[in-house]
């Protein structure tokens, strides 16, 4: 069996922060993954189950990582070695117990909730935010039972999806996949269930103007759960900045109502809003703006078509940027993040709390969010994987992900 | 040697290759053998004593009218309005026309011991002009004398305080224009009259109208049955106004309208090439053309629209009346067709036009792509009395780069309005029901129209609705060399060069077409028999 394996090599990370200055993913030879003999890692308890990959995405935080242009912010909620990869579908050989303590069958299909909060480390009583259902917030990350890691892909105990071998997955993680759901809509869950708090933690209001910025596989995600999840309940108007003419078909198709070139996005947001532009920011902008792409240009453009008092939702995850906050003080803005996932409360009466994860997967399904799924590749091909990857917009893509499923390999 | 008249030349084998403009640069199109090529008369003998002929025509006013000096008298108001930046193309040399004619009337004025002057430029819904544009119009002394105490000022279409509704037309055509005009004792209106389309009782009907007067004239209904522009009598452009005009008359508005034209002498020096017939280029003619264009071809496009947009034209003054608006202006009109016309004999199934860099709209600014639009469908495929020069169904062929490219200080709501409109619809009638208003109230655009130097929000729907009568009547337009993305954008068809434009165009209008190039400019307006 064979893993992608990252190790703690600093010259490594140098020389891959140097080749993604020439595409994000390039630098994947020179980097610091590496491809290996594997196996399966030790079980960290009796309610870990052994979870053997069938498909494995590539997110944009694995790239920043491999790229070496992560937040230092994250160092510490890191162990190596480490396998890469939490959008994870794979299959219990052994069966296993689900979040909900419902026995999954030996040979089912089932998905991770990577985040490896105070459970999965052991840890009781659980910290508030566990205890609450939102493992995303949990403060004991380098704690507990596990070597230090913030999701699965990112601790050296647990494995990773970008493996043939079997990663563990603890009870609490643990989703099971409907049968009708295809391998690609089931890897995409996991970042549909970021879309999906992300767009449920906004708490969007009626007519409001929201704009979401970027449509790669977040900014799609994010699009397909406003329109399907929040919009039934709460009507909106859903303006989309996106790059690249597949991102805005499928932008588009999503249910947005208007998809323009991100250069286009704020005057796009500005005739819809009535506003007039006062010191290049919008007077009366979108209520909402999801900065669905996590860079100092996207940030400083969300603040300038936001409205006064309006909010500006991180999705992508950012790193160390340089951006003028003069606005976002003088305007009494929110700037709001969104990570990962927990217990969601969706929009309209009588709407029962459910995970985000439950959300998504009958988002996945309903929207056909596998179709974003657009390359498969094998393990062995992993530089070609993160270079397609790393310029998944401009290739017409825009999730990539790894085939696990044989291991002779195969891409599409 | 008196000026030769206009030319129908038939292309043969010894036809030298054929000039085309191209925005800022120009190239030699070999056309095909049996195609026409419609070169505009030579300018005419201007006016030996223009200030002679201005005064003249003050005191000898046409048509039921009086003579100025007789119409001014202390302690009377008196407004002077005249046409603004899109008038004329390209600007020509100093002294303005404008400065010229206004002179003449505030030397009147002061002898008449009138002190209450003000001067008005007729923007309607165009760009507020600059000082240095204003200066070059009126000259730096009826400038210093007026701007600095506010008696200089541009019609604010979109200022109620300083608009005056006077009533409907029997068609129901809302009339307000400025109020100052309207309740002045006199009224002069200076105008350039470039193209037969111009003056008239469009002068004030139009220029200094608002929104809500416009909107009666300028759209797509009215524009397509305008068949031509240039023709007032088959304009319905022209019969709003000029009920418009009547009733401004009527409302008690004394009108004094002062009509000039010009030669199309319009290129000066060492660009005098660009208005020859080119079988008699001399050798310094095709010295010209090759440094001209190999210096442009190497310079970036903002420096080659530089350069041109500070080319002045030598224009001359050919004619000046006085008077009554329509006894004024069919005189105009006559002498328009004079220097203008061309008798052309039948239509053709492709027209072909080479399109330079400048509009009545971009004058020292970008031709974009809607301008492009405008340029070509609005005005040059206009640019006929009887006939369009081109059959039904048949093709327009233009050549011009047509970059994706806008001036944001001069045309905000076109950025918009390219974006957001015609990636929906190219259909003048869906967007005037679907997106004109907005556009027109949009109080972002209105801010920048009354206090910076925009076009108005609704303007380029206008430029759109100009080409509804070529839109309704080809049947198909290409543009050689043009971005074809913009091109697209635009609902047209992008070739590389002409021949595949010649062979796209072939698709459309049969194996064997007949083919014209209208060479322009200089302006022509052809009398298609």
């Amino acid at each position: 069996m064979k893993a992608l394996v990252v190790e703690r090599n600093l010259p490594r990370f140098a020389a891959s922060r140097v080749a993604s200055l020439l595409g994000s993913g390039r630098g994947a030879g020179i980097g610091p993954l590496q491809l290996l003999d594997a196996e399966a890692p030790e079980r960290p308890g009796d309610d870990w189950y052994p979870l053997r990959p069938l498909l494995s995405g590539i997110c944009g935080s694995d790239l920043a990582t491999l790229d070496g242009r992560a937040s230092r912010y994250f160092d510490d909620m890191v162990s190596f070695p480490f396998v890469p990869g939490h959008e994870v579908v794979g299959v219990l050989d052994e069966g296993g117990t689900d979040v909900a303590g419902r026995p999954l069958a030996p040979g089912a299909r089932a998905v991770i909730e990577p985040v490896l909060g105070c459970a999965t480390r052991h840890i009781h009583p659980l910290c508030p935010r566990c205890g609450s259902g939102h493992t995303g917030l949990c403060g004991n990350l380098a704690f507990g039972a596990l070597e230090p890691g913030l999701q699965t892909g990112f601790c050296t105990d647990t494995g990773g999806g970008w493996s043939t071998a079997p990663l563990m997955a603890h009870t609490s993680q643990l989703h099971a996949v409907p049968e009708a759901l295809s391998d690609q809509d089931a890897v995409m869950i996991e970042p549909t269930a970021c879309a999906v708090h992300a767009a449920l933690s906004a708490h969007v209001a009626d007519g409001d103007l929201v704009a979401v910025v970027g449509a790669g596989t977040l900014g799609l995600a994010t699009v397909a759960a406003l329109h399907s999840i929040v919009r039934p309940a709460v009507p909106c108007t859903l303006v989309v900045g996106a790059k690249h003419a597949r991102q805005r078909e499928l932008a588009a198709s999503l249910g947005a109502d208007l998809v323009v070139p991100p250069d286009q996005l704020a005057r796009a947001v500005r005739r819809r809003a009535g506003s007039l532009v006062l010191a290049g920011r919008l007077t009366e902008g979108a209520d909402i703006v999801f900065d669905c792409v996590g860079s100092a240009a996207s940030l400083t453009e969300a603040l300038a078509m936001v409205r006064p008092r309006g909010k500006v939702v991180l999705v992508g995850m950012p790193g160390k940027v340089s951006v003028d906050l003069a606005p976002l003080w003088h305007r009494e803005l929110t700037l709001v993040g969104a990570y990962a996932y927990g217990n969601e409360t969706p929009p309209g009466a009588g709407q029962p709390d459910r995970r985000s994860f439950e959300l998504a997967i009958d988002l996945v399904g309903s929207a056909s969010l596998g179709r974003l799924v657009s390359a498969l590749y094998p393990l062995e091909r992993y530089e070609e994987a993160l270079a397609h990857a790393g310029a998944a917009g401009r290739r017409g893509a825009v999730k990539v992900a790894f085939d696990l499923r044989n291991p002779k390999g195969r891409s599409r | 040697m008196s000026p030769r008249p206009g030319f129908v030349l038939d292309v043969d084998s010894s036809t030298p290759p054929t000039l085309f403009w191209q925005g800022e640069r120009f190239t030699l199109e070999k056309l095909p053998e049996g195609s026409r090529v419609i070169y505009a008369p030579e300018p005419i003998d201007p006016l030996t004593d223009p200030q002679a002929a201005i005064r003249h025509a003050l005191e000898h006013p046409l048509g039921d009218q009086e003579p100025l000096p007789a119409l001014l008298r202390a302690g009377m108001t008196l407004t002077i309005a005249f046409d603004d930046i899109s008038l004329p193309l390209p600007p020509m040399e100093r002294p303005d026309i404008r400065q010229l004619v206004i002179e003449q009337v505030l030397d009147m004025a002061a002898e008449a011991g009138v002190d209450d002057v003000e001067l008005i430029v007729a923007l309607a819904l165009h760009r507020r002009m600059t000082e240095p544009e204003l200066r070059h119009a009126l000259g730096d002394r009826i400038y210093d004398a007026f701007a600095p105490n506010g008696l200089l000022t541009q019609h604010d279409a979109e200022d109620p305080d300083n608009l005056l509704f006077l009533g409907q037309t029997d068609q129901g055509e809302e009339v307000e224009i400025n109020k100052r005009a309207a309740e002045s004792d006199l009224l002069v209106y200076v105008n350039i009259n470039l193209v037969a389309m111009d003056g008239g009782h469009k002068s004030v009907a139009t220029g200094l109208s608002s929104y809500k007067s416009l909107r009666h004239h300028h759209n797509p209904e009215t524009m397509r049955k305008s068949t031509s522009f240039m023709d007032q009598h088959r304009s319905e452009l022209h019969s709003s106004n000029w009920r418009m005009g009547r009733l401004i008359r009527e409302c008690g508005v004394n009108v004094f309208q002062i009509e000039t034209t010009l030669n199309n002498d319009t290129f000066p020096g060492a660009f005098k090439f660009l208005q020859k017939r080119e079988w008699e280029w001399k050798a310094k003619d095709r010295l010209a053309y090759v440094a001209a264009s190999s210096a442009l071809d190497r310079v970036p496009a903002k420096h080659a629209r530089k350069i041109f947009h500070s080319v002045r034209a030598p224009h001359r003054m050919t004619s000046v009346q006085a008077g009554d608006v329509e006894a004024v202006h069919a005189v105009t009109t006559a002498n328009v067709w004079e220097q203008q016309g061309v008798v052309v004999e039948g239509q053709t199934d492709i027209l072909t036009m080479g399109l330079p860099y400048i509009s009545p709209y971009n004058v020292n600014s970008i031709l974009n792509p809607i301008l492009v639009a405008c340029l070509g469908l609005g005005y040059f495929f206009n640019l006929y009395r009887g006939k369009p020069l081109v059959r039904e169904g048949g093709v327009l062929i233009m050549t011009h780069p047509t970059p994706w490219e806008f001036n944001p200080v001069h045309h905000p709501s076109y950025i918009d309005f390219f974006e957001q409109v015609l990636s929906e619809t190219t259909d003048p009638n869906v967007m005037s029901e679907q997106f004109e208003e907005v556009f027109a109230t949009d109080p972002w655009y209105i801010h920048l129209y009354r206090t910076g130097h925009a076009y108005h929000g609704v303007h380029p729907f206008y430029m759109w609705y100009w080409c509804a009568h070529a839109l309704h009547h080809l049947g198909a337009v290409i543009i050689v060399g043009g971005d074809p993305t913009s091109v697209h954008r635009l609902g047209f068809r992008a070739a590389s060069t002409m021949a595949d434009a010649l062979e796209m165009a072939r698709d459309v209008v049969g194996p064997s077409p007949t083919l014209t190039h209208l060479h322009s400019p200089p302006i022509l307006m052809a009398d298609v028999q």
